[in-house]
């Protein structure tokens, strides 16, 4: 492999880890703070891809979209959380395994009634849509590298959000203990609430920035899903910089293992995992 | 895990005990009801008894021990690939030393999937084994000659000879019927006898309180693991038979869908006894295979299924049950 290549695989495995992020990040904060397993985070990511598609074809220009979808996807996680999500807490795993199994089909009928159940391209907009030369036949898409920046952007901004203001000081208080934030005062069922909208708006926007390059179709939701449940199993639930290591730490080890290993590439993120188990039970950063 | 609060219902009450033995009667009654379609609802019942070994196999894990796998499907799925690849081109295999071996082949596959599941707790456990089982079943449908995401056909029922005896022919739907009926009630015996046995007592303990098990000196990793394994085996007797049934597996067999419809169908009958299993994956099946006649947009109303039976009955149908006693007292 020589080093225009090995660039691109680089990027390549940084972009699509950091895609992961985005929805990691919402599920790891929605488990460390509200105690709830979310199997339907993935449809989540799903449906902001339909909306990127839809929109796009309605506005005419994927940002205004991706705006506006985001704005939806907030108010939509915001409504589940107030109608259902909220009833959950106190409930076993068990019991919220199945609820968000329920909305998984729930969602996909949903989607079926609203968009079809076609395949579609999302056109990208015409200014990205250019590659940088590396060498005479290699070069980079530029979408690829906004897509990047937009989710570094994003975890910079939830990073800043999480460690920086008030808000994010009441986040990792509720974390950390639930019940001593909500005696100090503190509005618990708020900040429940605004986590888990964060959260749902976030899986949308990754799955509407990702539409233009990985089309999309119905169940798209489901392998980003199992996907995030081994970065979070990798970086330790409840802990985002985790989930941010574990993101990197699998886009890379994913598109270098198609690369180098295809043989047992769709293996190797598992293996990770498990060698991850036997060292750390509980992750690379337990909360 | 807050699981361990709700006590399962162990003992059956009488009422209970007596419908499953009506059941039973009824089921090894209705080969010999004459009516239209008879074989279509015979290899429906075999289907649903199928997965009510499943189911038991699963609560084993879920509502004896406390431990929630989403990943269960993979040695059902595992066993159903073993019989397939087991059956030679040409001829049916015996089915005294497929099944046991396909079995194994299931449990192994547990024991080593297990030692590194079992040491994870609560939600870990939850993800770890979904994520094992969809590394399995990437195993298959990205390998072509592992049949890929097509499957593979199993050509024969397998052969019950014994000797020079013919023994009985599997091919005959009836017969089928009743081989799964036997292993069904043969399981579910196993299993109770299981449940209040010292090994039994002590999953019972591990699921109320771990840490406590641990200071009275148990070791609760092996126990874990060994209850583990042998769920992982029971679930491959049911994948074994799946397969032999429909003469077909595919990697949906091993899926996500698959081992969330086996938790569903736990928690519909109600955890911890076995029999909530069974009664769970009947009422399952059928309500699933209703709104699949009703309408083609049948996920809606599966979906909004799932969610109220959570919402309002956690505890499951015999739990429902149970509750009105208690509440006469």
């Amino acid at each position: 492999m020589d080093l225009a290549n090995f660039l691109i695989q680089l990027l390549n495995g940084l972009q699509y880890g950091l895609l992961l992020f985005m929805l990691a990040a919402g599920l790891t904060l929605i488990f460390g703070i509200m105690g709830v397993v979310n199997l339907a985070h993935g449809s989540f990511y799903m449906i902001g891809a339909y909306m990127a598609w839809s929109m796009s074809a309605l506005f005419g220009n994927l940002f205004v979209a991706i705006v506006v979808g985001a704005l939806l996807s907030v108010a939509l996680g915001w409504a589940l959380e107030w109608v259902l999500f909220r009833h959950f807490y106190h409930r076993d795993h068990l019991d919220q395994v199945l609820l968000t199994f329920g909305l998984i089909y729930i969602f996909e009928e949903a989607r079926s009634l609203l968009w079809g159940d076609d395949v579609h391209a999302v056109q990208m907009p015409a200014s990205l849509d250019w590659a940088i030369p590396l060498t005479d036949n290699l070069s980079y898409p530029v979408y690829r590298l906004v897509m990047a920046g937009i989710c570094v952007l994003l975890a910079l901004g939830l990073y800043l959000l999480i460690s920086k203001t008030r808000l994010g000081m009441k986040f990792r208080a509720g974390a950390f203990n639930h019940d001593m934030t909500e005696a100090l005062g503190i509005n618990i069922r708020l900040i429940h609430g605004i986590v888990f909208a964060l959260g749902v708006g976030l899986a949308s926007v990754a799955g509407m920035i990702a539409a233009p390059i990985s089309s999309v179709y119905p169940n798209m939701g489901s392998t980003v899903l199992i996907m995030c449940f081994v970065v979070v199993v990798i970086g330790g639930i409840g802990s985002v910089r985790g989930a941010l290591v574990a993101s990197l730490l699998v886009g890379l080890v994913d598109t270098f293992g198609k690369v180098l290993l295809p043989q047992v590439a769709g293996m190797l993120v598992y293996m990770l995992m498990a060698a991850v188990l036997l060292y750390k039970p509980e992750g690379l950063f337990k909360h | 895990m807050s699981a361990s609060s709700k006590a399962p219902l162990e003992r059956l009450p009488g009422a209970v005990r007596a419908g499953l033995l009506l059941g039973a009667l009824a089921l090894a009654a209705f080969p010999f009801i004459p009516m239209e379609g008879r074989d279509f609802y015979l290899q429906m019942l075999t289907q649903m008894m199928i997965l009510a070994m499943f189911a038991m196999s699963l609560d084993l894990l879920q509502g004896v021990t406390g431990l929630v796998s989403l990943g269960h499907a993979a040695y059902f799925g595992l066993a159903g690939y073993a019989l397939a690849f087991l059956t030679p081109s040409g001829e049916p295999i015996s089915l005294w030393w497929s099944l046991p071996v396909a079995a194994l082949g299931a449990a192994l596959a547990a024991l080593v999937i297990g030692f590194f599941v079992v040491r994870t707790q609560g939600i870990y456990f939850i993800m770890v084994t979904m994520a094992f089982a969809q590394m399995v079943f990437f195993l298959f449908f990205d390998n072509k000659a592992l049949g890929g995401s097509d499957g593979i056909y199993v050509n024969f029922k397998p052969d019950a000879a014994i000797g020079g005896w013919a023994g009985i022919d599997l091919e005959n739907k009836a017969t089928f019927f009743y081989l799964t009926l036997a292993i069904l009630i043969g399981m579910f015996l196993f299993l109770r006898r299981l449940l209040f046995s010292p090994f039994g007592r002590a999953l019972a303990g591990i699921r109320a309180n771990e840490h406590r098990m641990r200071a009275v000196g148990y070791g609760t990793y092996g126990y874990k693991l060994t209850v583990f394994t042998l769920a992982g085996g029971l679930a491959g007797v049911a994948g074994y038979l799946w397969a032999a049934q429909t003469g077909y597996v595919n990697p949906e067999l091993m899926g996500f869908h698959m081992s969330a419809h086996a938790i569903m169908m736990v928690i519909l009958g109600g955890m911890g006894n076995f029999a909530g299993a069974i009664v769970g994956a009947f009422a399952f099946e059928y309500t699933l295979h209703l709104f699949k006649d009703i309408t083609k947009h049948w996920q809606l109303l599966m979906g909004s299924f799932i969610v109220l039976v959570v919402v309002f009955a956690p505890r499951g149908l015999l739990g429902l049950l149970v509750r009105d006693k208690e509440a006469a007292k």
